[in-house]
């Protein structure tokens, strides 16, 4: 195999120059997430209108394949409700975990550069990190919702958590 | 380490392509690359005659041991006996009563904290340091927390290097134990040992050396050393996976407790009350690995056929010229400079994550450890998540290293 189909120039690209970083201060919802096996870890933060997204960010360290997939995400997901994230989350999924054989993602744009990590079972968990804390944070929202009625101001601490192993 | 000063100038060249025909896996692809395996501190591969002492042992002499009248049983008896035999003999123990099967290190380290480690209490100490293995920390943390008794940690410096006179400060009349390992696993020092146990026995103290990276790389004679334990896994030994020993003095073993009950370790069982069986089997309840045993007895066997300080020089000479080779690469930094190392390199690069460059290695065929190889404290102590780690066996050569180095610099282009 070529290393390039994994570690593609657009995933190099938002290594080096990772977008929408940093934090939202103040933000609507929150969430850490953290792969003790590599030490990975982030934090997103989001701001909403309803349960659209109208901004968000994420900092932490990662290796190129956690933070390219983060910053790639960040893009993918401003302006999208939280029904068209799930699709698309579900869609990159399977990108991800396809037989290596399988044939290229389509219609998924630039997140289709991460698709070469199929070939690597132990490097899924480091492209989805992103993913499943964006989940966290919105699963946080979503309760503290319920909890506090519509339109609270939201406390983002104690932040969710998520880790992956 | 220092290569023993007993090897004539004149040995005969070390036969690695020789050594390494013994290895199957060795010839083996990865995606369509030359497997250069440098991972041997994580688990070392089998030679032939390891997989074919266990290969012939359950096509011919399987049976339960000690229990059988049977000529199968006792075939099978003789084997597991005879592997402990070759194990004393390969570790220089006074006794076969002391050494006891388990399924390697850190079950042997469980072993002595729970069957020991019952007669502490508050105010007690435990002395471990900063370099060590998680299976030499978490066991004493749950001791520590059953009895109430104190864990400390004697520091390390900048180039991985214990400070020594922070240990012995840090060993108290009422230390009961100081646990430590010979050769760290993420640093690849070499632990002045003997210090240490010359200094915990000045204050009562009990030692356990945890050999699991020193036990395949240099002679170990555990009488000579003087420690109370000393523990290592057979996988990193050349033998199977599962199997490992606890050497302990026979004195202090009579009075441990057993630690796990069941068959093989009593003497007798009624409702009123059980007895235990003698050493070593107290310590051994239920049916043991015994096909493991016998692959660990017959990996000591192969060994000794190499002869282990020829295994000893061979690997400090690749380890000295891969640290050089290491130290060319642009922007690559050793973690782990103590004067006296062990056959592992621990290094990151910068602007590259270690799991990027253990997948862009792996890609050219080149098998490192990525991560915190279980030592998270010591990543902590450097500010670094994870290391890269290369380590060498028996088997290493240079063909490895310059595969090692072209990955690297590869790697460099990649994400520069």
């Amino acid at each position: 195999m070529d290393l390039k189909d994994l570690y593609r120039d657009v995933i190099l690209d938002h290594n080096k120059r990772p977008r929408n970083f940093g934090r939202l201060d103040p933000c609507d919802t929150a969430a850490d997430g953290n792969n003790p096996l590599c030490g990975d870890q982030l934090t997103v933060t989001l701001r909403l209108e309803g349960d659209r997204v109208e901004d968000i960010r994420f900092e932490g360290r990662g290796c190129a394949i956690s933070t390219a997939s983060a910053s790639l995400m960040t893009e993918a997901v401003k302006g999208m409700d939280e029904a068209a994230i799930q699709a698309l989350y579900a869609r990159v999924h399977d990108a991800l975990t396809a037989a290596a054989d399988a044939p290229p993602p389509e219609g998924l744009g630039k997140l289709a550069a991460l698709a070469g990590v199929r070939e690597f079972p132990a490097r899924v968990k480091c492209a989805s990190l992103s993913w499943h804390t964006l989940n966290a944070a919105l699963a946080h929202r979503a309760q503290n919702a319920a909890g506090q009625g519509p339109g609270a101001g939201l406390d983002p601490t104690p932040i969710a958590a998520v880790s992956t192993e | 380490m220092t290569p023993p000063a007993s090897a004539p100038a004149s040995a005969p060249a070390y036969d690695v392509a020789g050594v390494r025909s013994q290895f199957p896996v060795l010839a083996t692809t990865v995606r369509g690359k030359r497997l250069a395996f440098l991972d041997t501190a994580a688990s070392a591969q089998r030679p032939l005659a390891v997989i074919e002492a266990v290969d012939r042992y359950e096509r011919t002499s399987h049976a339960n041991v000690h229990r059988g009248v049977y000529q199968l049983s006792q075939k099978a008896t003789d084997a597991f006996e005879g592997a402990r035999e070759k194990l004393r003999r390969f570790i220089g123990a006074a006794s076969s009563r002391e050494v006891i099967f388990t399924r390697g290190t850190t079950e042997s380290i469980n072993l002595v904290a729970q069957s020991w480690g019952r007669r502490l209490g508050p105010g007690d100490e435990i002395l471990i340091t900063w370099m060590e293995h998680h299976a030499n920390i978490v066991p004493w943390q749950m001791l520590c927390e059953r009895t109430g008794a104190t864990l400390k940690v004697a520091p390390i410096d900048r180039r991985g290097e214990l400070d020594l006179e922070a240990f012995r400060a840090l060993l108290t009349p009422r230390t009961r134990i100081a646990s430590f390992i010979q050769i760290s696993n993420a640093l690849g020092t070499v632990l002045p040992v003997r210090e240490m146990i010359a200094a915990a026995k000045a204050v009562g103290a009990l030692t356990l050396v945890d050999g699991a990276q020193a036990i395949s790389h240099q002679r170990i004679d555990v009488q000579s050393l003087g420690c109370d334990f000393y523990v290592f896994s057979g996988h990193k030994l050349y033998g199977p996976t599962g199997i490992g020993v606890l050497w302990g003095r026979e004195a202090l073993l009579r009075e441990m407790p057993p630690w796990q009950g069941g068959g093989d370790m009593i003497r007798t069982v009624s409702f009123s009350g059980s007895t235990w069986n003698d050493l070593p089997w107290k310590f051994e309840a239920g049916t043991p690995h015994i096909s493991g045993a016998i692959g660990l007895g017959a990996a000591v066997d192969w060994l000794e056929t190499i002869g282990i300080d020829a295994v000893q020089a061979h690997e400090q000479s690749l380890l000295t010229q891969a640290t050089a080779a290491l130290r060319e690469i642009p922007g690559l930094r050793l973690i782990g400079e103590a004067a006296d190392k062990g056959p592992v390199i621990s290094f990151v690069m910068d602007g590259v994550h270690p799991h990027d460059l253990g997948t862009i290695l792996d890609a050219e065929g080149v098998a490192v450890r990525a991560g915190h190889h279980c030592a998270m404290p010591v990543m902590a102590f450097f500010d670094v998540p994870a290391t890269a780690r290369a380590s060498f066996g028996c088997y290493s050569d240079e063909a490895d290293i310059a595969q090692l180095v072209a990955a690297l610099r590869h790697a460099h282009e990649v994400f520069n």
